[in-house]
């Protein structure tokens, strides 16, 4: 019989390589696709600036946040 | 990756590695980890003044997610947390204010004093920590093993009970009558005066205008032994704090250009699922053993600003 820890590490090891997955593809297609747009903001308007920096790294908690507790909680309850 | 507004090259997955580890330690210590996103940035040719702004803005995005971990856990005082929101920006106001100072002696003064304070604080912080937390430790098993000894059973505290050695500390500043008195029950506190969380908060903003980062390694052990909050609410309102106050920095410094939010976009996303570990391993752990793990922490600060002033480079 399997024991609880490793297949509790099996699930944790598989859902952080699913999240690996999903970062690759938002780093290299939607932050990437950001910087051109940011770097032209920064030039030009530093108050707009200020407030798209502050809302993207607020909004991208959030959603990060309730994309990691959904992973978390999946891996809780595969080991269960 | 090209980073354009602070004009680096540097490769995602180290942002997000680094990220990750930093997030892990700022889940369960509650601190911003600044003193190690500093060194990690600046190794890689970031600029100085967009590694004090873009590490104030990752510090955002990582302490929400932790911050709402805790706060899920019932370790957030949400009225201990905006009354420290308080005194913090006033003392880092004054800290600023203390730098400014320092300036007009010439940038070395500036340097050296703040180098040797750094040094100074964070291994008395980190001798202090530890020596409390061992004799914590010490006296619980002391009093597991009477009571073994004795026939007793003994009621072993859940990992969210908390206790110290230094438990009287607390509770003699407790004793302060100096109106307007406060409740904080999300912390177990029944009675404490409002200045005396105001001073406290107040200190620790001091030093974070004075040194930098977000001073999480002295407000999160003042609140333990000054206080008298849990090891687990400290950490999470400490978290909750920072949201605020780091907010506010990141858009101060924005506006000034010292932000770089592409790579405090990439490197969250590492420091994203790092935090939510590092939150929740605390469910697992007892206050002194935190207290105990946070020792290697300062002195890891202590020894970058002790290398930072004897190769001559210059500090944040």
């Amino acid at each position: 019989m399997e024991n609880k820890p490793s297949h509790a590490a099996r699930s944790f090891v598989f859902e952080l390589i699913v999240y690996a997955g999903l970062v690759v593809v938002y780093v290299f297609f939607v932050i990437a696709l950001l910087g051109g747009l940011l770097s032209g903001l920064y030039e030009h308007h530093k108050i707009g600036y200020a407030f798209a920096a502050l809302a993207l790294i607020i909004g991208q908690g959030v959603v990060l946040e309730m994309v990691t507790s959904l992973l978390l909680r999946l891996i809780r309850s595969r080991s269960d | 990756m090209d980073f354009l507004v602070s004009h680096t090259h540097i490769s995602p997955y180290y942002l997000v590695v680094t990220g990750f580890i930093i997030g892990i330690l700022g889940g369960f210590f509650g601190v911003g980890g600044s003193f190690l996103a500093g060194p990690a940035l600046f190794a890689v040719g970031v600029p100085m003044n967009f590694v004090v702004g873009t590490d104030l803005a990752h510090i955002v995005g990582k302490s929400i997610v932790a911050a709402k971990k805790h706060r899920a856990l019932g370790n957030v005082d949400l009225k201990l947390g905006f009354i420290m929101v308080i005194g913090t920006i006033a003392g880092v106001e004054v800290g600023v204010q203390g730098i400014e100072r320092l300036k007009h002696l010439g940038q070395a003064n500036v340097d050296q004093v703040v180098g040797v304070t750094f040094v100074v604080v964070l291994i008395s912080i980190s001798a202090f920590v530890g020596w409390e937390s061992w004799q914590t430790i010490k006296m619980q098993r002391e009093r597991e093993r009477e009571a073994e000894m004795s026939g007793i059973s003994v009621k072993k505290l859940e990992p969210k009970e908390d206790e110290s050695a230094l438990d009287h500390i607390a509770r003699r500043i407790h004793g302060v009558k100096l109106p307007p008195m406060i409740n904080l029950r999300a912390s177990g506190i029944e009675r404490v005066s409002l200045w005396v969380v105001l001073i406290v908060a107040f200190v620790g903003g001091v030093f974070s205008g004075f040194l930098g980062g977000g001073a999480g390694y002295i407000r999160m052990p003042a609140m333990v032994y000054l206080l008298g909050v849990p090891t687990h609410v400290a950490v999470g309102t400490d978290l909750f704090e920072v949201v605020i106050s780091a907010s506010y920095g990141t858009f101060t410094h924005a506006i000034k250009g010292n932000v770089d939010i592409m790579i405090a976009l990439v490197m969250h996303t590492g420091a994203a699922i790092g935090a939510q570990i590092g939150a929740a391993s605390t469910e697992y752990f007892r206050g002194p053993k935190i207290r105990l793990a946070f020792v290697p922490l300062p002195l890891i600060g202590a020894g970058i600003v002790i290398y930072s002033l004897l190769s001559g480079q210059r500090l944040k």
